[in-house]
């Protein structure tokens, strides 16, 4: 075999890695399916049924009596904490990503930069621990009470605080973890873009911010939203830290901002524990269901993301 | 005398109209907003930092690198020794095909399977990692029977660290120019002789780098190995499978929870040791990869072009 046969053979596994790991998911987690059918994305009911009782037979499936797996709550949460996260990171990134392209002089730009997006570089679970044990005291002792007396009069802004776990909790410390990967592929877009540009809002008497604001942003409209699906993406499949911020509610929907949730990859982690006393092992099964449905929706965000920022680097590369 | 520069800048400015402050404060107020964005990214990061570091450093002891875990207390050194063991067993799984899939995408790129797998492995990046531990889970926990172990942990942490080998590989062998691998060709090196002899060591650095930041990833993942590797507070035998091994992201997330300060401290000690593990890779990976930034700009007699 020759060199290049072998190294194609070797990256056919890269490529095959993705496939597998779906089929694989979808195999196991197919007599879920047929037991829970389209119930499972809109029930708001994840019930283990009786440990101790006699296996009864539903669908073909055998599963505990009473259990019944419906998982609209983690949709619900896994949405509204990337929504929140996201709406926080887009301007919070964008702004740094300006400032950094242009606010700071070039010597600086390049560490100042580093430093920000080492962001990126913190492990999810410290992210954790840093939430756990500063943020939601502060947050739950001092800042939801504030926001609550202030913005109560706006919708899902109102209600108790709580103890500092919850959707936005989980929203603010996504939003840290998302901001690094807007901010640095926005800057580095923005400092690509060609002189020709900038040279010519400032002959048209444009200053610095409206070149950056009305020139250089409608330019790279296409990498921020490419890189912000790409921000959501991570968002959604974040783990560790949203478990331990996040107060991981079962079965409830969040009337408020402060209230707790869930996501569907933290409850992967909580619940594994549980469902492997399911003698039945339907609950294993249901939870590779929740894997196989985080995953599709993961590849669906990331393809398009990819998508776009491919279209977007095509027509960089293309000459004028 | 005619016009000079000097009386031109000298020369009255046409008193404010309202549309020139609305200008003005535009750009106050967008430049205000833009460096408060900033400011607030870089007092999170520190705020991190200084919480991690001030709190690990003061529950550093020689007890904890020394002892392994007893119950909820105890030391450090089963985790660390775990940590090392899955990290360095999921890089040695995920570089044969990772480097083979980075020299692929680069030297022989004219098919229809480069653009295949370029696009697969940036999908890959961005599977959750609990995804990707479940899958193990299911596959190589239950159906094999390995139980939690070394292998399945080391097999989740090489499908996660997989695409970045394959990415910054391929990138790093781009760089090395045309011209080099003509010249070997024309010399009659084969395929194998080029890559391997002359690109492959002219982007070593690159690679490497490359190496280092799935190692970094490898050693800050939680969510996959916690139903893969299990958590052991005894050190590793030696067992591929049917083992349980202890690694350090597990002792942070189970000891905070816990209401001993005992407890508390090895969880401190443990992200110390992460982050800071983490943090020293991404500085060396900055400094070699981004040849704009970094060194190079400390060293402005240094004129090579990245």
């Amino acid at each position: 075999m020759n060199f290049r046969r072998f190294t194609a053979l070797l990256a056919g596994v890269v490529a095959i890695v993705l496939v597998l790991i779906v089929v694989f998911l979808a195999a196991y987690a197919w007599p879920a399916v047929r037991l829970n059918g389209f119930h499972f994305l809109i029930d708001n009911s994840w019930n283990l049924g009786r440990q101790y009782g006699t296996p009864i037979t539903v669908n073909g499936q055998q599963i505990l009596p009473g259990a019944h797996y419906g998982i609209l709550f983690l949709i619900v949460g896994t949405l509204l904490s990337t929504a929140i996260a996201l709406a926080l990171a887009v301007p919070v990134g964008v702004g740094a990503a300006l400032f950094l392209a242009e606010g700071v002089p070039p010597i600086m730009r390049s560490w100042l930069s580093f430093f920000v997006e080492l962001l990126a570089a913190i492990p999810s679970v410290v992210f954790g621990l840093w939430g756990y044990v500063v943020v939601i005291p502060f947050l739950g002792h001092h800042l939801f009470p504030f926001m609550i007396k202030w913005l109560g009069f706006i919708p899902f802004f109102g209600g108790t605080p709580g103890s500092g776990y919850g959707l936005l909790t989980s929203g603010l410390v996504l939003t840290l973890m998302i901001v690094p990967l807007i901010t640095a592929t926005l800057r580095d877009a923005l400092v690509s873009q060609p002189a020709s540009l900038r040279e010519a809002a400032v002959a048209l008497g444009a200053s610095r911010f409206e070149t950056m604001w009305t020139v250089l942003m409608p330019a790279v409209r296409r990498v921020l939203i490419g890189s912000s699906i790409l921000a959501a993406g991570r968002a959604l499949g974040e783990t560790m830290a949203v478990l331990m911020v996040s107060g991981n509610a079962l079965n409830i929907l969040p009337n408020n901002i402060y209230q707790p949730i869930s996501t569907m990859a933290a409850f992967i982690v909580s619940q594994l524990d549980s469902a492997m006393q399911d003698p039945t092992g339907m609950a294993v099964r249901s939870l590779a269901e929740v894997a196989l449905v985080l995953c599709l929706i993961s590849i669906i965000v990331n393809g398009l993301a990819r998508v776009l920022l491919y279209y977007e680097g095509r027509q960089a590369a293309r000459p004028a | 005398m005619g016009l000079t520069a000097v009386d031109i800048r000298n020369a009255p400015l046409p008193a404010a109209s309202g549309r020139v402050l609305r200008r003005r404060l535009f750009d106050y107020l967008g430049w205000g907003l833009c460096a408060l964005a900033f400011l607030l990214l870089s007092s999170a990061m520190i705020w991190i930092l200084v919480v991690v570091f001030l709190r690990g450093f003061s529950a550093l002891t020689w007890n904890v690198m020394t002892h392994v875990t007893e119950g909820t207390g105890g030391g450090l050194l089963n985790a660390i020794e775990g940590t090392v063991v899955l990290a360095f067993g999921g890089i040695l799984l995920a570089c044969p095909p990772g480097l083979a899939a980075g020299i692929y995408l680069a030297e022989f790129d004219r098919g229809r399977l480069a653009p295949v797998i370029r696009f697969l492995s940036d999908v890959l990046v961005g599977v959750p990692s609990i995804v990707i531990g479940y899958f193990c889970y299911i596959t190589m926990v239950v159906a094999l029977g390995w139980k939690f172990s070394v292998a399945a942990g080391s097999v989740a942490l090489a499908i996660i660290s997989l695409p970045y080998i394959c990415r910054t590989t391929e990138m790093s062998l781009r760089q090395v120019p045309r011209s080099l691998r003509e010249a070997a060709y024309a010399l009659g090196a084969g395929d194998g002789r080029v890559t391997m002899g002359i690109c492959v060591p002219s982007a070593l650095p690159g690679i490497l780098t490359g190496i280092l930041l799935a190692l970094a990833i490898s050693v800050g993942e939680t969510a996959p190995l916690i139903y893969t590797a299990g958590w052991s507070s005894y050190l590793w035998t030696g067992h591929l499978t049917n083992e349980p091994i202890g690694y350090l992201t597990y002792a942070i997330w189970a000891f905070i929870t816990e209401p001993f300060s005992s407890a508390h401290a090895l969880a401190y000690a443990a992200a110390f040791f992460v982050t800071f593990f983490v943090l020293v890779i991404s500085i060396i990976a900055r400094a070699v990869l981004d040849e704009n930034a970094g060194w190079r700009r400390l060293r402005p007699w240094d004129k090579r072009k990245a």
